[in-house]
């Protein structure tokens, strides 16, 4: 079995090794060396955790079934969701690059909700490991980087400033949705689910995983 | 409230410090550590003896440095400079009022705004679509150039110029998400139709490629050479 040493912290940015301390609610320990975070104590305990991914959940269902512009023009109207917007790439010359948007702002961000409900939903239990818990947690730090909601949610509001000048344009419920699950998105899926691994730690036999 | 983590509460760590010449914290190649990319544990560093090692913890490959970092940069960066040229000369947009239609690009689409007041929105946009991809080329370029002469210049502002190509890079996206909007909402046929051109693919693709460009950049190695 591999040793690990799980009373060390590696700066990720510069290599520089440190022994863990325990931070203050809100503290955060920075690389001496490069100013990189090391890691945050984090403000959140499971159960919060875990309701404010309920939340993001429901945000994102309404920010995916309602609209999240209504136009009208001459007594036309017509109105878009994040779906319809990314399929509406689909068509023409660019079509191609409607699948890594619908990625983006769709699928990694779903993923990344249903893949927390599950880790946190068994680690409430007593600290227990979710069946694929080491599968989900090397997806939630992939994912990250390519979950683009704040982006969208600009996008949005840029499309509205650019089209109040040529039609009537009404926000929709999903522009609020959206809003509030970048919000929640950012909470619950940030850097910091690292402390996870050494929650979900408590709940196994001693020693295991361990040298 | 920030605070370092303690560096020398640990008995191995502290001793390799104060053998180290300089001031700095011990690395982790050198006191025989590597730490997993993915889950952050602190494992023993055994790569010399078996090829490939996974982490204990999570399954993931270990390894010291992201493997042909500079190389995998390099040609992604190129790779995204290249098709930059077509993202800005070619459409990315058709919009169509009563039969009489237009194309635009991304500048011609920021000069509008600014043509017509809206100097706020032109500049975000001139900010995501310009700015942002512009800067991530030199500042990848600069890394890449300084990191490969192992120069210790200026290594903290260097690692902090990393963190923000990072954290500013994919909001380049803006531009392909304004289109896709706009294309999603103005379609009443005949009247007013608006429909995504191939310039916006091309402009994607190179945020895409910048993006993969600055993970495969591995940061550490920008303190990898030796002090002047
Ligand atoms: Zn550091
Ligand atoms: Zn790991």
């Amino acid at each position: 079995m591999l040793k690990s040493f799980t009373n060390l912290v590696v700066c990720e940015h510069c290599d520089a090794t440190y022994t863990r301390v325990a931070l203050a609610p809100g503290e955060v320990a920075r690389c001496g060396q490069c100013d990189a975070v090391l890691y945050r104590a984090s403000l959140l305990d499971v159960d919060r955790w875990l309701a404010l991914t309920v939340a993001a959940a429901v945000a994102f269902v309404i920010a995916n079934v309602s609209p999240v512009v209504k136009i009208s023009l001459q007594g036309l109207h017509s109105q878009a969701t994040l779906w319809q917007s990314a399929a509406a790439l689909a068509h023409g010359p660019a079509a191609p690059i409607a699948v890594p948007t619908a990625l983006a702002i769709i699928v990694v961000p779903f993923m990344q909700v249903s893949l927390l409900l599950w880790v946190l939903g068994h680690a409430r239990r007593g600290g227990r490991r979710a069946p694929g818990f080491r599968l989900a947690m090397r997806m939630l730090a992939g994912l990250r980087p390519w979950s683009m909601v704040e982006v969208a949610l600009l996008g949005i509001l840029v499309s509205v400033i650019k089209l109040s000048s040529m039609v009537e344009v009404a926000p929709g419920a999903g522009i609020w949705a959206t809003a509030a699950l970048m919000i929640l998105i950012t909470i619950v899926a940030s850097r910091d689910i690292h402390w996870l691994w050494e929650f979900t730690d408590r709940g196994r036999p001693r020693g295991e995983g361990r040298s | 409230m920030s605070r370092p983590a303690a560096p020398d509460a640990h008995g191995s760590v502290a001793h390799q410090r104060e053998e180290a010449p300089m001031s700095r914290p011990a690395r982790a190649l050198d006191l025989g550590l590597v730490s997993c990319h993915a889950c952050g544990l602190v494992c023993e560093d055994v790569l010399e003896r078996q090829g490939r090692v996974p982490c204990p913890r999570c399954g993931a490959a270990l390894h010291r440095r992201k493997p042909d970092s500079l190389a995998r940069t390099w040609a992604l960066l190129i790779a995204a400079l290249i098709l930059y040229i077509p993202a800005n000369v070619l459409p990315v947009m058709y919009t169509s009022l009563l039969g009489s239609g237009s194309d635009s690009t991304i500048l011609s689409g920021v000069v509008a705004f600014w043509s017509t007041g809206s100097y706020g929105i032109a500049l975000v946009i001139f900010i995501a679509s310009v700015a942002v991809p512009c800067g991530k080329f030199l500042s990848l370029g600069l890394l890449l150039a300084s990191t490969r002469r192992g120069s210790s210049w200026a290594r903290r502002e260097r690692s902090k110029l990393y963190r923000m190509v990072e954290v500013v890079g994919y909001w380049s996206m803006l531009d392909v998400l304004v289109v896709a909007v706009v294309a999603a909402l103005i379609r009443f046929h005949g009247l007013a139709d608006i429909e995504p051109r191939v310039g916006i693919l091309y402009f994607g693709v190179v945020v895409i490629l910048t993006m993969l460009s600055a993970m495969s950049f591995d940061p550490r190695l920008i303190w990898d050479g030796k002090d002047e």
